[in-house]
This record gives structure tokens, C-alpha cells and sequence, in this order.
């Protein structure tokens, strides 16, 4: 069956264009914009992209196969990514995959049997002052235990996607209290600025510092 | 003694919303460009950042004010600003947090930098896992825009400048510089020969500057103080201002801080960190991104000739030397990308190299043959030796592999997985031996001792 982008997304490819000199150079946004709409890229997609671009097939598919995160096959609804890099090994990243595992019931690799999660490794997704942590679809979920894991899996189940981002995902210095945390932060010495993992917002003095 | 510091670079990090245009420029955000574009020139500019020593942040320590000296655009050639937000080195996450929480910081730096090396056009590489960090910054180019900050005319000066975010896709190495702009043209990310070095022929084939964000971000800071007082800031000569530090692993607090370049390495954990996790020893800690070779507490900086530059710190522990990219390259190391990885003693020095070795071994685009073999092969033997499989020759085997990898290849990834994994094995030798005989028993595997933490934790 022949791809075609939604019209909306056309408009935007046309947008994408005027960004660069050459029509190349669009190529990776243009194939972002067909995941997101189709989930991976086929066949069909490279052939649709290489026509837009005025390139061979040949030249999107050594790209597409270049990045670890264009699909060349199909995935689950949700795409969890383990961080198994030093700095979330040290805090438990293994822990993590082995409880995901258990949980979906698919190893690192493979997609749940109802096809609700498709389970990868990763490796350093640049986060990893709040190890352990996953990344599922575009979103982080930061300074894990098995329990917050469990919630988070529940809620994408539950509620979708987007309210889980909603209700757990982090950005860089969002920290959030922690039940029964064995290492709640002791008062840094008086001239020390930490400026990530903070309080949360209600605590926060406007200069990021706290005294 | 850490003295007492107020923050520049993340000065904004604690306002609400601070992503938001309305409130960063409350906090005194557009300030410094507004002033830079319409009443200074660009030479005044480029001046003060040469005067800044403001050291690449990426992880080499170019001078960026001597890069920017490289730019020699010739008739008809259209000068690029490439800002490098690919941050994938293992350890490192200091340039998510200015994306994240202070766009406009970046934007602000980057109109100057393009105003000051007469670019029109500047593109932020992100690595396509911070498709959130990406987006943030959208937003933000959407509201500069809106303001008049960007665009045809920004304050209202004839100086047209377009900033664009470009989403990677996954691939470490695509952060190197050349990959990078092969991927931003709509190619595979391999790195090209150099030279031609980018500031010569880079994206597109015009002469390209590329930054680190955090390089990029200071700007703003530098060209309001004045290079020279920014330099200043630092406690080592030649090496200026002031950066964002990552602490990872096993602190009680792991997280970013900002500090005056020059803290030490025990400064950074114990005064910063809050100390080891449990109280644990300090058995090493990687100073600056995966890349740089190890520290060990135990060791001594022989250092008895006066004109050695590490002199001042002889017979010191290695982390009690300032942190500085000629203090650490003096010691046998690189400072990288300022973000350390610390393990206490639980950990199998064995386990955390094969852990990093994995990461390379993944991450090799496979041009060359000596990484692209090497890697592959210096994972197949730390497995063995994991696995209690080895034997002592191996232990030199990897020597011997990572030696070969050096100088060979097209780009510094292959340097930059040999030298940590000759670092490790120069420093913790015994520990290697000892495994290749009885392999690592379960309990000092760190992936089964942190089980237990995490436990703890839930
Ligand atoms: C394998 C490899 C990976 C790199 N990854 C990054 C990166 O993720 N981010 C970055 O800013 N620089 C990275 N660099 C360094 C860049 O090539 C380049 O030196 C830097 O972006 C220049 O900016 P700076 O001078 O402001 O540091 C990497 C280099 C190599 C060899
Ligand atoms: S050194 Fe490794 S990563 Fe760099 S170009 Fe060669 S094969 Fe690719
Ligand atoms: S090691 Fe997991 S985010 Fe860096």
C-alpha cells in the first residue's frame, strides 16, 4: 500500500525545506515526521521520502538503518527505553530491565504479547544524575525504583500515554519527593550551588540555591 | 575551601517556568544581545571571547575564541553557527538542563555568536532521544521570534538570523563534529578526514563554527562582564569562567553544580555531592564523560621537577588537583565534559570497563577497521574475563588491542575508547589478573550489589 504523509504534515516538510540550502539536508526530519505518523519506516515510507527528496531509495534506506531510532519493523503502541550505560548500572538499571521484563513478559528486544510496549536497551540518554531511568516514547522517567516503574507502566496503561507523561515524566532538574528515599538530601554546605535535582517548586528560592 | 558563589550560567534554573520568554527576560534574559547587536561590533565581540579562555565545553577544551579566529569566509560564502546538542557522552548531562531550563540562555548566546562571525543562519543538533529538550526550544525560538530577537531583523538591526532545531536520531557519534554535519546534510553520521576542518569547509561546504551549547551559553555572561573578568572567575590561568559539573553514581546527591572552573574532584563530591553514597570509600571516579581515563584516590601526582606543571600538587592525591583541561591533561587524563562518574569500593573495575567497552562497541560507525575490530574485540575478551574464562595473557591482549586502536583511525572516538580502557587496566591491574583467573564473584559485580540499593530505596 503507498504511503503518503497527512496534508498537515505536508505543509510542514514544505516549512522544513526553507530551513536548509539543500533539500537533502531535510531527510531526517522528514523521516521523523513518517514515524510519528505511521509508527515505523517501511518500504513504502522510503519510497515515498526518496521521491520527496529527489533521492534513491537506496540512499534513505542507508540512512534510516544508520539510527538506532528509526523502526524498520513494526513496534508496540509504547517504545521503552532501559538505560543500561554505567552511570544507571550503578544505581540499579539492571534491576529496572529485569522488573520490565518480568512485567511485559518480553525480553530486552521484543514487544509484549498484547502489543502495548515494545522493551529496548539503551544506552546513555544523557540523564544519568537521576539514575535509574527509562525513557518511554519522546518522554524521561527519572530517579527510578520498582514501584514508581510500576505506577508509570500502570498509568500508560490505564490512562494513555500522554497523562502518564502528564503525571510522571521529568524534565532536567524535576526531582520529586520520594516515598521512604533512603537518602534524603542532607544540607549542602553553605557555598555549594546545586541547580538540578532541587526541592519541588514550592520550596524553591529564585536564585536556585538553597539555604 | 569552596568559596561562596553566585550563579551565572544556571542563575535562571529556579524561576518558574523559566523556559518561558516572558519570565526569563524578567530575570534579565535579551539584556546582553540587545545591547551587543545594536551598540557594539562584532570584532569587539569575538575580542572578548578570545580574552574569556572560555575552553570548549564538548569535551576537547578548544579555545573557542581561537576556533572562531579560524574563520577566513571568502566572496560569496555563507558563514554557519553549528551548535552541538547531541550530549551522548556516557556520564555527561549538563547540556539537557540548559535546554530544558533555559532556552532562552542559548538562544541569547547564539544570536551573539552569529552576529559576532557574521552567520545568518545557526542549527541546534539534538540528539533525537531529547525530542522534549527539542521542543522547548521550538517554543522558545518561536517567542524570540515574536519578540523581534530573531528573524529578518533582530532589534532591529540589518543582520538577519534564523535559528533551526535539527533532531538527531540515536547515534553517539554523531556528537563528533564532522559526523554531526554529515547528519545535519541527510547523511549517515560518519566523521570526515580533517582537514578541512569545519571553520574551512563545513556544513553545506561554507565555513561552519561548531560549539557545545554550554560553550554557546556562556556568551551572554562573557560579553556583559567583559572577557577579562569572566576569565577571572576561574582559579587556573588560561582556562576561564565558569561551569556546569554532572555527578553521577554513588553521591548522596547526585546532580549538576555550578562552580568556578578549577574545584577539585574532592571539592566536587564531598563538598557538592554530598559525599559517597552510604559512606562507602571512593574507589575511582571518571572525571569527565567515558571518554577520560580514571582517577584513583590512592594515587600520588609525581610531579618533583618545579617547572612540571603539576608541580604545585606534588605528592597529592590525583583528585585534589584542580580541575582545568591542561591540569587534567597533565595528569594523564582529560577533564572532557566536566560530568563524573563516581564508584565506591563495591564496584569490579572489570564489570564497569566491559560496561563501557558494550557502549563503544554499539556506538563504532565502523569506517575504520581498527575500531570497528577493536572494539568488538576488547568486549569478547572482558567477557571471558568476566565469565572466569580468561587467562593472564589477556590482560595484555587488551593492552595490546587498545595500543592498536590509537592514532589509526578517522576520528578521536577510537582514541577515546582506548585510552580509558588502558587507564583502567594501568591502574587497577591486579583487579584484571585476578579475574582472568577466578572471573568476578557475584558479589562485587556492581549490577548485583546495587540490587540491594534499590531495594532499600523501594
Ligand atoms: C566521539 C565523539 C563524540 C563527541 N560528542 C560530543 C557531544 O555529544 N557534544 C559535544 O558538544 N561535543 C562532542 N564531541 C566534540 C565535538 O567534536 C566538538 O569538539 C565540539 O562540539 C566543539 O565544541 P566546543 O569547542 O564548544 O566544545 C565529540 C567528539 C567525539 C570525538
Ligand atoms: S574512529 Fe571509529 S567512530 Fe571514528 S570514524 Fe573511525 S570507525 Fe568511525
Ligand atoms: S548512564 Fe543512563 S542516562 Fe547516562
Amino acid at each position: 500500500m503507498a504511503f503518503a504523509l497527512t496534508p498537515d504534515r505536508e505543509k510542514q516538510v514544505d516549512e522544513i525545506l526553507t530551513r536548509y540550502p539543500e533539500r537533502r539536508a531535510a531527510l531526517l526530519p522528514m523521516l521523523w515526521l513518517c514515524q510519528r505518523q505511521h509508527g515505523w519506516i517501511s518500504p513504502e515510507v522510503i519510497e515515498y521520502v526518496a521521491e520527496r527528496l529527489g533521492l534513491s531509495t537506496a540512499a534513505v534506506k542507508g540512512v534510516v538503518t544508520f539510527y538506532t531510532m528509526f523502526f524498520d519493523e513494526p513496534v508496540g503502541e509504547n517504545i521503552i527505553w532501559v538505560c543500561r550505560t554505567l552511570s544507571c548500572d550503578l544505581r540499579g538499571g539492571k534491576v529496572i530491565q529485569e522488573h520490565l521484563e518480568q512485567k511485559l513478559g518480553c525480553s530486552a528486544g521484543q514487544t509484549s504479547s498484547d502489543g502495548k510496549f515494545t522493551l529496548l536497551k539503551a544506552e546513555c540518554l544523557a540523564a544519568c544524575g537521576q539514575a535509574p531511568m527509562v525513557q518511554i516514547n519522546d518522554r524521561y522517567y527519572e530517579n527510578l525504583d520498582v514501584e514508581l516503574l510500576d505506577r508509570i507502566i500502570e498509568a500508560h496503561l490505564t490512562k494513555g500515554a500522554e497523562a502518564a507523561a502528564e503525571e510522571f515524566a521529568t524534565h532536567a532538574t524535576f526531582r520529586g519527593p520520594r516515598k521512604g528515599a533512603s537518602s534524603a538530601p542532607p544540607p549542602p554546605s553553605k557555598e555549594a550551588v546545586r541547580v538540578a535535582s532541587q526541592p519541588p517548586p514550592s520550596a524553591r528560592s529564585s536564585k536556585g540555591d538553597e539555604s | 575551601m569552596t568559596r561562596f558563589f553566585e550563579p551565572l550560567l544556571t542563575s535562571r534554573y529556579g524561576i518558574h517556568e523559566s523556559w518561558k520568554l516572558a519570565n526569563a527576560e524578567k530575570a534579565g534574559a535579551y539584556r546582553v544581545a540587545r545591547e551587543a547587536l545594536t551598540a557594539r561590533k562584532p570584532a569587539e565581540l569575538k575580542e572578548e571571547v578570545k580574552k574569556a579562555n572560555l575552553r570548549g565545553r564538548g569535551g576537547a577544551g578548544f579555545p573557542a575564541g581561537v576556533k572562531w579566529g579560524f574563520l577566513n569566509p571568502q566572496e560569496g560564502d555563507q558563514v554557519y553557527l553549528v551548535i552541538n546538542a547531541d550530549e551522548s557522552e556516557p556520564g555527561t548531562f549538563k547540556d539537557r538542563s540548559i535546554m530544558d531550563l533555559d532556552p532562552h540562555r542559548l538562544l541569547e548566546g547564539a544570536i551573539i555568536s552569529c552576529f559576532a562571525i557574521d552567520a545568518h543562519v545557526a542549527y541546534i543538533y539534538v540528539r533525537g532521544e531529547l525530542a522534549f529538550s527539542a521542543a522547548r526550544l521550538e517554543a522558545a525560538i518561536a517567542e524570540a521570534k515574536q519578540a523581534g530577537y530573531l528573524g529578518q531583523r533582530p532589534f532591529g538591526i540589518e543582520h538577519p538570523i534564523d535559528i533551526h532545531v535539527h533532531l538527531g536520531a540515536g547515534a553517539y557519534i554523531c556528537g563528533e563534529e564532522t559526523a554531526l554535519l554529515n547528519s545535519l546534510e541527510g547523511r549517515r553520521g560518519e566523521p570526515r578526514l580533517k582537514p578541512p576542518f569545519p571553520a574551512v569547509k563545513g556544513v553545506f561546504g561554507m565555513p561552519t563554527i561548531v560549539n557545545n551549547v554550554e560553550s554557546i551559553a556562556s556568551v551572554p555572561d562573557i560579553i556583559e562582564m567583559g572577557g577579562d573578568a569572566w576569565a577571572s572567575l576561574s582559579r587556573l590561568p588560561g582556562d576561564g569562567g565558569v561551569r556546569i559539573y554532572g555527578v553521577s553514581g554513588h553521591v548522596k546527591n547526585p546532580g549538576l553544580y555550578e562552580a568556578p572552573v578549577g574545584i577539585t574532584m574532592r571539592e566536587l563530591i564531598e563538598d557538592y555531592a554530598g559525599g559517597m553514597l552510604r559512606d562507602r570509600p571512593l574507589k575511582a571516579v571518571i572525571p569527565g564523560g567515558s571518554s577520560t581515563p580514571l582517577l584513583d584516590p590512592r594515587r600520588k601526582v609525581h610531579a618533583p621537577n618545579p617547572d612540571h606543571p603539576l608541580h604545585q600538587w606534588d605528592g597529592m592525591s590525583e583528585i585534589d588537583v584542580p580541575m582545568g583541561v591542561d591540569t587534567y591533561r597533565a595528569l594523564g587524563t582529560m577533564l572532557g565534559t566536566c560530568c563524573a562518574i563516581v564508584m565506591d569500593d563495591t564496584v569490579s573495575m572489570v564489570e564497569a570497563c566491559r560496561n563501557l567497552m558494550r557502549f563503544y562497541k554499539h556506538e563504532s560507525c565502523g569506517q575504520c577497521t581498527p575500531c570497528r575490530e577493536g572494539c568488538g574485540w576488547l568486549v569478547d575478551v572482558l567477557d571471558n574475563l568476566c565469565a572466569g574464562r580468561g587467562k593472564h595473557e589477556d590482560v595484555d591482549l587488551l593492552v595490546n588491542i587498545a595500543n592498536n586502536m590509537m592514532g589509526n583511525t578517522i576520528c578521536a572516538f577510537a582514541d577515546g575508547t582506548a585510552m580509558p580502557m588502558l587507564g583502567m587496566v594501568q591502574k587497577f591491574r591486579e583487579e584484571f589478573m585476578d579475574a582472568a583467573l577466578n572471573g568476578i564473584p557475584d558479589s562485587v559485580r556492581h549490577d548485583e550489589s546495587v540490587r540491594s540499593l534499590v531495594e532499600v530505596q523501594a
